[in-house]
């Protein structure tokens, strides 16, 4: 499908566009140009560039690291059901961001939970790759679910600990994902790592054709399947590992991308990959756009939650839909 | 003209030998069946052979060459290999799955290069599986994927051509037809390699054989000669007939009291 990848390229950047345009204060195309353009520091500028660019830039950043690394994954351990959570880097993620707030170093430095979130996806990888270093495959998994369990168990007994019920809101906030009130700041923090894990992950593709064959068929086509791990492992805590220390846990667009496009390009595994990471940029982007426009019972919804709400069905429906047409 | 030697191939596993210092020479133009028991160390040999395994002790070469110093993609373009039960986990096209036998030629990005379908074409032809090339590989049935997978190993046309059981699970005319193509390749100057339980097909369609128990060598050379009734019973246990005539060679196991 040549026409895929352009258009969804189309949609994203339209999707953009509408999203700094919309929310509590919406904007007229005009105004949003004008006053982006113009600097000017009038109150619409300010709403472009301080509140909403960065947004819209962290929510794209976001959803290709998920889709991307959910491509690379299922391909990767040939599992349709393999979604970057399952390698324990985005619970490390939340642990780090959870130390960050339950022991108040959130209060004296802003940047506390996502530089924290980073060290736990990091040390989380780290485990997995030791854990999983002579293994196959199912060692990869069975590692990442481990790693995945402790982290989670930690996060709950924060939560049950918690000093104050601020805190345990607080942390409560964090876990279902949000991009409210991020800043360039926090954009600065996570580029110089999504940007090169997006960039190994791309480069597993020729290799997850191959892998489509299994591990054996994979190496004898001169494939290092090993590198190819490992490759996929730290693109992963980089990208979605920083993806979760800047915005929470945002799930299912990691699982649903992927599956979205698979059908459009043959399901061909190295082919998912540069659609499937437009259309987890696309997926968060809209999700951003409806947490800002959704108001359910005066409290706007997390992102996390939302695209969780909106995933879950979608999904079901997607497995019905691939078993009737593979089996 | 590549020949493949197995130099005292040691393999071990858990401390115990599953190759035991074997030698083997694999001639081009022929084909040969690696025959034994089940658990003999046969697909362990293959692996050896195929460069996938790196065996503990002694050499694999190939025209003379140490097959484990040679690269990997560039050992991958004059080799193929297909483990038992090779199949696809994603609904990807027949076509599809036998250009990826291509794989070690293809540049690291971009779409299929023009100058390969020809070679697609011929291999998808010579294994019986044109008409198929729009179907999903996981939807085939057992003599079709087989065939997909041959056409697989035959796209990139290896020297070396190294197939682990691939007549297992196919009745009897696919089964023919496997070692049929695989006889055809040889003729073409490949040297082909083939693990196998049916020992009619073995001595029928092979040129050598080699006959592995316990993970030695116990006998090896050109089927007429190396494969004798006495060979057959000690490798298997059981004693054995072979029954010659103008269709061929047939096997017949004997139960203990009819032993002659």
């Amino acid at each position: 499908m040549r026409w895929l990848t352009p258009s969804l390229m189309v949609l994203l950047l339209l999707t953009a566009t509408a999203s700094t345009l919309a929310g509590t204060v919406w904007l007229s195309p005009h105004q949003a140009f004008a006053s982006a353009f113009s600097g000017r520091a009038d109150l619409a500028g300010l709403i472009v560039t301080e509140i909403r660019l960065p947004r819209v830039v962290l929510a794209i950043a976001i959803g290709a690291s998920l889709g991307l690394s959910g491509a690379v994954l299922q391909g990767l351990l040939r599992n349709p059901l393999a979604e970057p959570g399952l390698l324990g880097i985005s619970s490390g993620a939340s642990l780090g961001a959870v130390v960050a707030i339950y022991f108040g170093f959130v209060a004296a430095l802003p940047l506390a939970a996502p530089v924290f979130a980073l060290v736990g996806a990091f040390v989380a990888a780290g485990i997995v790759l030791l854990l999983a270093r002579t293994g196959g495959t199912l060692a990869l998994i069975l590692a990442g679910v481990a790693i995945s369990g402790v982290s989670t168990a930690l996060v709950m007994l924060a939560l049950n600990l918690a000093p104050n019920p601020y805190a345990a809101y607080e942390i409560m906030t964090w876990l279902m994902g949000s991009l409210s009130d991020r800043s360039w700041d926090h954009l600065a923090l996570a580029l110089p790592f999504i940007v090169p894990g997006l960039a190994l992950l791309l480069s597993t593709g020729r290799a997850l054709d191959t892998l489509a064959l299994g591990d054996v068929q994979a190496e004898s086509l001169g494939v290092p399947v090993a590198r190819t791990r490992l490759l996929a492992l730290v693109g992963t805590a980089l990208s979605v590992g920083t993806a979760t220390a800047t915005a929470g846990a945002i799930g299912f667009v990691g699982l649903m991308a992927p599956h979205v496009v698979r059908p459009l390009v043959g399901y061909q595994p190295g082919r998912a990959l540069v659609p499937a990471m437009l259309a987890g940029a696309l997926l968060v982007t809209l999700a951003d756009i409806a947490t800002r426009t959704v108001v359910l019972a005066g409290a706007p919804l997390n992102i996390g939650v939302f695209t969780s709400l909106i995933g879950t069905p979608f999904f079901l429906w997607l497995v019905m839909h691939v078993r009737s047409r593979t089996a | 003209m590549s020949v493949l030697k197995l130099d005292r191939v040691t393999v071990l596993r858990r401390g115990r030998k599953v190759l035991d210092g074997n030698s083997a020479t694999f001639q081009a133009h022929r084909v040969t069946a690696v025959i034994g028991p089940n658990g003999a160390g046969k697909s362990t040999m293959l692996n050896a052979a195929a460069g996938l395994l790196q065996p503990d002790a002694g050499r694999v070469t190939l025209d003379g060459a140490d097959i484990s110093r040679l690269h990997r993609r560039e050992l991958a373009r004059r080799r193929a290999y297909l483990p038992q039960r090779a199949d696809v986990d994603w609904p990807i096209t027949v076509e599809r799955v036998v250009a990826l036998g291509l794989a070690p030629q293809l540049p690291a990005f971009g779409p299929l290069p023009q100058r390969f379908l020809p070679a697609i074409e011929g291999a998808l032809a010579s294994c019986d599986v044109g008409h198929l090339r729009e179907r999903p590989a996981n939807a085939l049935s057992g003599g079709e994927l087989a065939r997909v997978m041959l056409a697989r190993a035959f796209v990139s046309a290896p020297e070396l051509l190294i197939v682990d059981e691939p007549t297992a699970g196919l009745d009897p005319r696919h089964a023919i037809d496997a070692m049929r193509r695989l006889r055809a390749r040889a003729r073409e100057g490949c040297t082909v390699i083939v693990a196998i339980h049916d020992l009619d097909l073995a001595l029928n369609h092979a040129d050598d054989l080699v006959a592995i128990r316990d993970g030695a060598i116990m006998a090896a050379g050109p089927i007429e000669s190396a494969a004798t009734p006495a060979l057959l019973s000690a490798l298997y246990g059981v004693p054995v007939r072979l029954v010659r005539d103008s269709d061929g060679t047939t096997v017949r196991f004997l139960s203990a009291a009819e032993a002659p």
